[in-house]
């Protein structure tokens, strides 16, 4: 048999509780068995008032992200084995707290809203496809793979301690359009990214490229367009 | 709250249905239980399909086959008028997601690509890599914040506001705060997806509940084609994630513990593209005979081993991901052990072509619903695409009813409806009731997999069906612990146990009513296929005594029933 282990968990209603406390509980934890797993263990078997969003529970959703051991990740494909006997799972860390594990999304999504998060056509489209080379697709096979898992959001305290600056995972979604070939939203879209609340802000610390549970790089996406942004303000279209 | 079109559901059905509604016109809000790019459509790997002839060994696809075999796929029970829409819209609203965004991986030409796809004539499947429905549901999500639709995040519609003749909103249940609330709406259209949590194995998310199945069946609206449920040959084993049917259409190989690959005694000619019905039972027939491998209770292997880490690398990266994941296995260098689980509905809420229920102002598109172009047996690929076509009409039918007409939501109606709503949620939160969720929902999901699953016979089936029955009994008994209105998950996953039982009701009861072999529907006492007495839909209606099944003819067009050989 294996030995158990122990999840510390972060524990909170912010109606209720002045202080977050940390419960810790006891499981026999089975082979390949990830944190969600355990976390639907103790809500089904042990503690049924424990809060945290979970769905499709196969790192696509990006419901699931929360700060474990230390570190931003999805808890469904995170294994509890490698994590050692002694397991603490927190919120995702500098977002108000709902309930225990549940962070308050709001900025996330609105720092998306901004950023003209759809692709932006001026002349209407061919009858069928508009073509696009493999080659062409290939640029943003990096950034189309954004789930909004919000573990980069949480991580940059730049992005997360303040209302203004879009952040990582704003600015990542932008890039997507910028370097699509179909997106005409050009300088209009710089503009945004541009801006005081923009790509300058970010101080290169590397943060959201290191926890991005899906090896996505913002910072690469928010250096090219620093550099895009230049080159339109040389040549005069900004 | 009031809007013209309240949309349940964020997922590729729910917003594509709104994003139509609101081009119209109307003022349209969505509703969902998770924030829209966290439906399980985003789950989604393998493709949509669409007659576009990209491919040089497509050239003379045309919608005519591609509805011919989703007919076929269906084993003549899909409705032929329906089957013809959803294959002759296909290519617009393919190209419309080019045109919205959508990354579509690309043929040397610069066109969609596309890929073959099991009991399909043709490579007609259009992928983006292995996360089709990913790339699909966030770009449609990115529709939706353009055209400004109204989100109501983190709601859960618990109950459908109707007089006796139409229907004029719906409850929900903010999940972050616990509030109750009333929705005014002159059309909702039910785009809620899956039902997989009935089952044990399964593919599904943790949300594809069925929940809203049960709301529409107690609201009056018939349940329609309930058993045919469709089990997908190709889950890992332990969590029954999905290893996409692309895995074999890029050539993948099942193969046996003799090292055989087996199908070529189930389907010679299609082998492991054979539609997913024959597939799963292969599958099953090889395990159940002692030609599996023991993990997981019993599995056969998928084989990707000789398509070259190149390939797996471009084509297949999201599933060799999943297998390290969730297996600590690399398909690059090993097969992945994988077993049939459940993964689709193809019945669902009854609706007519354009999305309609036979109650005034309630629609409904996606996994939810049955129009039925799925028949007995859905062909992989079919599904995106009967979202976006069906979101596309509902959206469509929505918008222009309530634009002919004025507004006549009724305030007592909705009153009503969130008080009697209110005093049921207040009743279980303060019930002393001695059954629990767990019980139950282990129970209801353990037999529906045991007695309800690949192979059917009498026996299990009534069984199944008296342990449904049972168990919506002891629900009346049913408590909950959790007693804070807040994020309470116990609450809300008992309320959804509730409408998860009748659907499952509904499934036992139609599988042990149609006494032969069709589709996914596959019988030991009754094993070939009966068109003389059972080419016909079922409908199940909600009485306080259980299902009353009633049945309603295919509609025919062009094709006369067939033997499926593959
Ligand atoms: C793993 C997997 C892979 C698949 N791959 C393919 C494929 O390659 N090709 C293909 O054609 N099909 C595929 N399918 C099938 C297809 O993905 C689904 O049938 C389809 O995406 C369902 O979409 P939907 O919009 O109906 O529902 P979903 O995407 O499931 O969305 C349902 C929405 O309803 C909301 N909701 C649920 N309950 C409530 C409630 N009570 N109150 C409020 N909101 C609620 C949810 O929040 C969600 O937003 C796959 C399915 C699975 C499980
Ligand atoms: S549950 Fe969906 S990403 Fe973890």
């Amino acid at each position: 048999m294996t030995d158990s282990i122990k999840l510390s968990i972060y524990r909170r209603d912010p109606d209720l509780d002045t202080a977050p406390r940390y419960q810790t509980y006891e499981i026999q934890p089975e082979p390949g068995q990830t944190v969600l797993m355990a976390l639907y263990h103790i809500l089904d078997n042990v503690d049924k008032s424990i809060a945290f969003r979970a769905s499709c529970r196969s790192a696509v959703c990006g419901s699931c992200g929360m700060h474990i051991n230390g570190q931003n990740r999805l808890a469904c494909e995170t294994q509890l084995a490698p994590l050692g006997n002694e397991i603490l799972i927190e919120p995702l860390p500098h977002l108000p707290v709902l309930k225990d594990l549940v962070v308050d999304m709001t900025a996330f999504w609105d720092k998306y809203e901004k950023v003209r998060p759809y692709l932006i056509a001026m002349k209407n489209p061919p009858e069928k496809e508009r073509l696009q080379s493999p080659a062409q697709r290939k640029r943003i096979d990096e950034f189309i793979d954004c789930i909004l898992c919000a573990c980069c959001h949480s991580t940059c305290t730049l992005d997360a301690w303040s209302n203004d600056y879009l952040g990582p995972a704003a600015l990542a979604k932008a890039y997507r359009f910028v370097a699509d070939t179909r997106d005409e939203g050009g300088v209009e879209r710089l503009k945004i990214v541009a801006s005081e609340e923009g790509v300058f802000r970010c101080h290169t610390i590397f943060n959201c490229t290191e926890e991005c549970p899906k090896k996505i790089s913002p910072t690469f996406a928010i250096q090219e367009m620093k550099k895009k942004v230049l080159v339109a303000k040389f040549s005069g279209k900004m | 709250m009031k809007h013209q079109v309240i949309v349940v559901g964020g997922g590729l059905a729910g917003l594509r249905a709104a994003v139509e509604s609101a081009m119209l016109g109307a003022d349209t809000a969505v509703l969902s239980l998770l924030y829209p790019v966290r439906s399980h459509s985003g789950a989604a790997q393998g493709g949509v399909n669409a007659a576009l002839a990209n491919m040089p060994e497509c050239k003379d696809d045309t919608p005519a086959k591609h509805a011919y075999d989703t007919v076929k796929g269906s084993d003549f029970l899909a409705d032929q008028d329906c089957a013809e829409i959803l294959t002759s819209d296909a290519p617009v609203r393919i190209y419309e997601l080019e045109h919205w965004g959508v990354p579509f991986s690309r043929t040397p030409e610069g066109r969609i690509a596309q890929r073959p796809f099991g009991g399909a004539g043709y490579p007609r499947t259009c992928y983006a890599s292995d996360k089709t429905g990913l790339y699909i549901l966030h770009t449609l999500n990115e529709q939706a914040v353009k055209h400004g639709i109204k989100v109501y995040n983190e709601w859960a519609v618990l109950s459908l506001a109707r007089d006796g003749a139409m229907n004029h909103g719906l409850v929900a249940m903010n999940l972050q705060t616990g509030e109750i609330a009333s929705f005014g709406a002159d059309a909702v259209i039910i785009a809620t997806g899956g039902a997989g949590r009935i089952f044990r194995r399964t593919s599904n998310a943790m949300q594809s509940t069925g929940y809203t199945l049960g709301m529409a069946y107690r609201a009056g609206v018939p349940l329609k084609d309930m058993e045919f449920v469709q089990f997908h040959p190709t889950t890992i084993i332990g969590t029954n994630i999905l290893m996409t049917e692309g895995a074999r259409g890029e050539g993948g190989y099942l193969v046996n513990n003799q090292g055989e690959r087996f199908m070529s005694k189930y389907a010679p000619k299609a082998m492991e593209l054979a539609p997913r019905d024959i597939v799963s039972r292969s599958i099953q027939i090889e395990i159940n005979e002692g030609h599996g491998f023991p993990d997981g209770g019993g599995c056969v292997h998928l084989d990707l081993r000789h398509l070259g880490r190149e390939k797996i690398l471009e084509r297949l990266p999201g599933i060799r991901d999943l297998a390290i994941s969730f297996l600590g296995i690399d398909c690059i260098e090993k097969p992945v052990p994988i077993q049939p689980g459940q993964h689709f509905i193809m019945g669902g809420i009854d609706t007519d072509k354009d999305g309609a229920t036979i109650l005034p102002g309630v629609f409904a598109a996606g996994e939810c619903a049955s129009v039925s172009v799925h028949g007995a047996n859905r062909l992989g690929g079919n599904s995106l695409l009967e979202c976006v076509v069906m979101g596309q009409r509902a959206g469509a039918a929505a918008g222009n009813f309530v634009k002919a007409k004025s507004s006549a939501i009724q305030d007592a109606v909705l009153n009503d409806a969130v008080k009697k709503t209110s005093a049921d949620v207040d009743a279980l939160l303060k019930s002393d009731g001695k059954e629990r969720l767990v019980t139950l929902r282990d129970t209801m999901a353990q037999t529906m997999t045991d007695n309800i699953g690949i192979f059917r016979e009498e026996k299990p089936m009534a069984d199944a069906l008296a342990t449904m029955r049972e168990l919506r009994a002891r629900f009346r008994d049913i408590g909950v612990d959790a007693k804070n209105r807040k994020f309470n998950l116990d609450l809300l996953r008992t309320i959804e146990l509730g409408g998860m039982l009748d659907a499952a009701e509904t499934i036992a009861a139609g599988a042990l009513a149609r006494k032969e072999s069709r589709g996914a529907h596959s019988r030991l006492d009754f094993k070939t296929r009966d068109d003389a007495n059972w080419m016909k839909h079922t409908l199940a209606h909600f009485t306080p005594d259980g299902a009353r099944l009633e049945y309603e003819s295919v509609v025919q067009t062009k094709w006369q029933p067939e033997e499926r050989k593959y």
